[in-house]
């Protein structure tokens, strides 16, 4: 094929073309911040000052921890397993009940298009401070309040399953269909019936899909502030790790990630059965 | 020049698609492929340039016989075969002129194409392209920033970008408004006769098919139940192919289609693998 | 938006043996955690619990004010910290795209070797926190910046690799097919058909994760592997109450500063 058409040649168009910038249009600035980019580079990864005859030493314990996760030991420490295993698992449960149920009045009190101004304000601060603190540094000051041991572990997971829950049920009372809202308020029902009627149906659905996938989370967590001290299987590894035992370490993570594909398998099926 | 000898299609599910087409395109014709949905247009053209793998029979592209080829030479196969396709099917995040280069793909190395330094030569086509269709102040805008029209002329350009000896058009005005697909179908053909360029178009629209085609192919169920000049076709023609009573045949057909797309879809999903 | 037709309670449509299932489950849900208040309280020192507000009011009193001068020896872990959270992110994002390409359906060289792999590393590193990743790597490397960059990479790649192959297996087949059609290579479908359209995806999934990593890098340093975490957990052993509530405090503002920031990028690029 010749060309498209005959009356131009090709000699008539430009033979270059450069792509637009997607996002900073000046060039000045592109290179700007680049170059910002680049030094960043250069002395975030040159502050990093690695001791190489350590990480030589490491490199042997390295392989010794994949042969014992390749080859894990159930047996030798599998009542210090079973024990941690049994923790973490009630704490998990406990807490995601008691998270579910706390955050249900909390989650209605911050959706705006429900409540009273004052409700909403205290219910979204609560929400707000559970939601930016780390689970693990309120571990530790629930461990310092009460003690080493499953109780502060299971307080550490309630706090911070309120925030959660309670942030995605008010985000979600608040997309409501108004006009149901409406309807419910035009009958002249009390503020309690207009959450049972109008509301409840409405979001209960995805409020057990939230909470099953709560679940999935706080196992994965639990498993984590063990290390600070309140309980669970977290602090099995910990103790596993710090006696250089790798084939138990092995054994612990192996379980971990067992469970979470349970669960996880587990809560995507009940997410599709509800819908 | 085209030769197609006895192309079957036999889908996994048992339907057969494609039932013994046998057909020649001299150069520089445009042919309009009829028929209900279903019949088998969408897999016949697919079939050329081996998006679909056709069961048994041969193409034959000016002597090159495209059915036996694989890798390397398929693809060289494929740059030579322009395709144009229903909803545009460009890549909507990326400009107008990045699309229209991507007809270049199948000739530059990964590593020019990635950078996005085409030849010159190519370059200066896409713009000459781009001013045939009548797209020239649209160079640098995003694909999905323009209107549908304006798309398919993209589409247009980029098939044409890849200097086709064979153009397959999949029912190019199917999501166009009537004045819209008038437009297009006429820059279509006038663009064939002026570079002698074969073409199937695959049309659900017998007036436009009649209006700018040189010939017809009527399929039903798979098979070629016509094949002739626009005037030939008759009202008693087309109760033969669209089966105006036969709403059990239609019914199928629809059946069959959503079972090639999905076949499809399950071809296309295993792109990559190597085996 | 709201799905009002869709969601007439699911109970209600049930039969009246699917009902007494599902009173079932609710019953053994309460029965569960019944047994499982007790086998955790069984194993509570209540003594502890009881003294707790009084625990609370003596630690609450006595790390009141906030020890301000601290301060100058807090930047630099700070900075350590900022750096574990950005050079953990663009390894661990590194490491999870080819990953995510392996482990999509669609785009996936290997249904049946590599797919599985890529699939296994990726739930692999989502179910282990980075807190352990920093337990083991600080036991392997020693304790460090180094430790815990690897400790967020390693917690990264399953969380990006996990969201970026879900963006790949829902990318336009259409596009990619036309692509195809022009004869690209596979290399060049990937770079001209699929890459362009999971970006968008890609730069958000990485800013959110960042903004995550923000958080979790602030407390890698109780395990040993480097930033903010080591001054607060030598401050813990001391005892130094106004110390710890200077750094909880600090740490509470960068990460409200980071989420600030990670949401404006990402209202930005979408």
């Amino acid at each position: 094929m010749s060309s498209a058409t005959p009356s131009t040649t090709l000699g008539d168009y430009p033979r270059s073309w450069r792509r637009p910038p997607l996002l900073i249009r000046s060039r000045t600035w592109r290179y700007v911040i680049f170059f910002l980019a680049l030094a960043y580079l250069v002395v975030g990864i040159g502050s990093v000052d690695v001791d190489w005859t350590r990480v030589a030493d490491g490199m042997e314990r390295g392989s010794r921890f994949i042969k014992g996760f390749l080859a894990p030991d159930f047996t030798t420490r599998w009542r210090d397993i079973s024990q941690g295993l049994m923790e973490s698992l009630t704490m998990t449960f406990t807490s995601t009940v008691a998270g579910v149920l706390i955050s249900i009045p909390i989650g209605v009190g911050a959706a705006r298009n429900i409540s009273p101004g004052w409700a909403y304000g205290l219910c979204r601060s609560i929400i707000a401070v559970s939601r930016s603190l780390q689970e693990i540094i309120v571990a530790i000051l629930l461990v310092a309040f009460f003690g080493f041991g499953a109780f502060a572990g299971f307080l550490t997971l309630t706090f911070a399953t309120i925030g959660f829950i309670g942030k995605l049920l008010a985000d979600d009372i608040e997309e409501c269909d108004p006009r149901q809202i409406e309807a419910i308020r035009a009958t002249g029902a009390s503020w309690l019936q207009l959450v049972s009627y109008a509301v409840q149906p409405q979001v209960m659905p995805r409020m057990i899909g939230l909470s099953v996938y709560r679940l999935d989370i706080n196992f994965r967590e639990s498993a984590v502030i063990g290390i600070v001290g309140a309980g669970g299987i977290g602090g099995t590894l910990d103790t596993a790790l710090s006696r250089y035992e790798y084939g138990s370490a092995g054994a612990i993570l192996l379980i971990i990630i067992a469970i979470v594909m349970l669960s996880e398998y587990a809560s995507s099926q009940m997410r599709g059965w509800l819908k | 020049m085209l030769d197609i000898i006895a192309l079957n299609k036999t889908y996994r599910t048992g339907d057969r698609a494609l039932d013994d087409v046998s057909l020649t395109l001299p150069k520089g014709q445009v042919v309009g492929l009829i028929g209900p949905s279903g019949a088998g247009k969408s897999t016949l053209i697919r079939c050329i340039n081996r998006l679909v793998e056709p069961s048994a029979g041969e193409v034959r592209l000016n002597g090159t016989a495209l059915t036996s080829l694989s890798g390397q030479g398929l693809r060289q196969a494929r740059r030579r075969i322009g395709m144009i396709f229903q909803e545009y099917a460009l890549v909507e995040r990326l400009t107008v002129m990045e699309n229209v280069l991507s007809g270049r793909l199948g000739y530059v190395s990964f590593w020019r194409s990635f950078t996005r330094r085409f030849p010159g030569r190519d370059i200066a086509r896409a713009y000459q392209l781009l001013e045939r269709v009548g797209l020239s102040d649209h160079v640098d805008k995003r694909a999905d920033a323009l209107s549908g029209g304006q798309r398919q002329r993209v589409g247009i350009a980029r098939a044409l970008e890849q200097e086709p000896e064979l153009l397959l058009v999949d029912e190019p005005t199917a999501s166009l408004d009537p004045r819209t697909s008038r437009q297009i179908m006429r820059l279509l053909t006038e663009i064939c006769r002026e570079n002698e360029l074969p073409a199937i178009v695959n049309i659900h629209d017998v007036l436009l098919a009649k209006q700018f085609t040189d010939r017809i192919i009527g399929l039903r169920a798979g098979k070629v139940v016509f094949d002739g000049r626009p005037e030939e076709l008759t009202e008693n023609v087309l109760t033969e192919i669209y089966g105006a009573e036969d709403w059990q045949a239609m019914r199928n057909g629809a059946m069959e289609s959503a079972e090639d797309e999905a076949d499809a879809r399950a071809q296309a999903t295993r792109l990559f693998e190597t085996t | 938006m709201s799905p009002v037709e869709t969601s007439v309670p699911v109970w209600r449509r049930r039969t009246p043996t699917a009902q007494l299932a599902i009173w079932a489950l609710w019953l053994g849900i309460v029965a569960l955690f019944v047994w499982c208040c007790e086998e955790m309280t069984q194993r509570t020192i209540w003594s502890f619990v009881w003294d707790a507000p009084q625990a609370a009011a003596d630690i609450a009193s006595r790390s009141w004010p906030p020890r301000w001068s601290y301060m100058d020896q807090l930047w630099s872990p700070l900075w350590d910290t900022l750096n574990i959270a950005t050079l953990g992110t663009l390894l661990g994002t590194a490491l999870a795209v080819p990953l995510a390409f392996l482990a999509a359906s669609n785009t996936t060289p290997s249904r049946l070797i590599l797919r599985p792999l890529a699939l296994f590393c990726i739930v692999a590193s989502r179910s282990i926190n980075s807190l352990i990743w920093a337990l083991l790597l600080v036991s392997i490397l020693g304790p460090g910046l180094l430790a815990g960059i690897i400790a967020i990479a390693f917690r990264s790649i399953g969380f990006v690799g996990k969201l970026l192959y879900e963006a790949i297996e829902e990318t336009d087949l259409k596009q990619v097919e036309a692509i195809t059609a022009t004869g690209a290579s596979k290399a060049q479908i990937l770079n001209f058909g699929i890459w362009p359209q999971v970006l968008p995806a890609f730069v958000g999934i990485s800013v959110f994760r960042w903004d995550i990593n923000i958080r979790e890098s602030t407390i890698l340093g109780l395990v040993g592997a480097g930033g903010i975490g080591m001054q607060l957990q030598s401050s813990l052993n001391m005892l130094a109450w106004p110390q710890v509530l200077l750094i909880v405090l600090l740490i509470l503002a960068t990460v409200l500063c980071s989420e600030a920031i990670s949401s404006s990028i990402r209202k930005a690029t979408i």
